[in-house]
């Protein structure tokens, strides 16, 4: 089982925790999973509701691994602000760090991306990038001190699948013993096993899920489908080919006309 | 003292950051400050000493993806 900073996890499933219909769906959707790792984030406290107390101790009765994330972040400096409240508050070393640089897309900004990784790393900080396949930036990234790269698949919350599998394809061959997590715009199962089938580690995923008519069925789903795919990536798949190849036996044929 | 709280305007009769933790209702709540846009551990804030038209930040786990 690959490791992730030498932590080993359950399945190649990391989940988010937003957009639930309720506290009980996304629970629901961790135990029918089995997913190890959800990812959270930090907002602004109200003195008087103090939402995420609640929320904490939902998340902390899951007893997976967290992965804080940075998400909403567009600068250097306030990914890593961020990043350090993380630290204190999650009491994990673990960032997902995002460092965004266009609205759109939610594409993310690897200049800032890399320096801020850089910066983290040397602070102690075990750094889950989200990066896209460029597989320069990926070098960078792991020269700044990440263990761990998440390119995307296709931009955060799209459904698109794998937008660049030659890329994806690239960067699995290029960085063979980096664990590789494919990161965002999976709308399907089947894109997971897609993933997996290519050799990816595993996938982190949150709308898919959560926006799903019922989250915790399709959150087994998924669990269901990176299982598959890493079976069939264990097993060696053929190779396509263009033109057709009989799989029944010519010789001994009939003849018949 | 008018300070701003999470972006809102507040007028705060408190001398460091633990103070106004515990003005606003936060107590012994789970969250990590910032003042300015510098984090502010937690051990450090009795010791914080707060200014007129300091911006503070106290966030708190929350879902994301």
């Amino acid at each position: 089982m690959t490791e992730f900073y030498g932590t080993t996890l359950p399945n190649g499933l990391m989940l988010g925790t937003a957009q639930y219909p309720s506290p009980a769906i996304l629970a629901d959707a961790f135990k029918r999973s089995g997913a190890g790792v959800a990812t959270v984030s930090l907002r602004r406290e109200s003195g008087q509701d103090r939402a995420g107390q609640d929320f904490w101790q939902l998340i902390h009765q899951l007893g997976v691994h967290i992965l804080p994330n940075t998400a909403g972040c567009h600068s250097v400096k306030e990914a890593v602000t961020t990043a350090h409240m993380a630290r204190e508050v999650f009491d994990t070393r673990w960032i997902k760090l995002e460092v965004i640089g266009e609205e759109d897309t939610l594409q993310p900004d690897v200049f800032g991306l890399v320096e801020a990784a850089r910066i983290l790393s040397e602070d102690g900080f075990q750094v889950f990038p989200y990066t896209t396949e460029d597989l320069v930036v990926a070098d960078r990234l792991l020269h700044a001190g990440c263990e761990v790269l998440m390119p995307w698949g296709a931009p955060i919350g799209s459904g698109l699948g794998l937008n660049n599998v030659f890329g994806l394809r690239a960067m699995r061959a290029h960085f063979p013993d980096v664990p590789l997590v494919i990161d965002a715009g999976l709308g399907l199962p089947s894109h997971a096993a897609a993933a997996m089938e290519m050799g990816f580690d595993a996938v982190l995923l949150n709308t898919a899920v959560a926006k799903a008519g019922d989250p915790a069925a399709m959150a087994e789903a998924f669990a269901s489908a990176i299982r598959a795919g890493q079976l069939a990536h264990a097993a060696d798949p053929m190779g396509p080919r263009d033109m057709a190849a009989p799989s029944t036996p010519v010789i001994g044929k009939a003849f018949l006309e | 003292m008018k300070l701003l709280l999470n972006g809102a305007p507040i007028d705060a009769q408190v001398a460091t950051l633990a103070d106004l933790l515990l003005a606003e209702g936060f107590g012994d709540a789970k969250v990590a400050t910032a003042v300015n846009g510098a984090f502010v551990p937690a051990p450090a804030r009795p010791d914080h000493a707060l200014s007129p038209g300091d911006a503070v930040e106290v966030l708190a786990p929350m879902q994301g993806g």
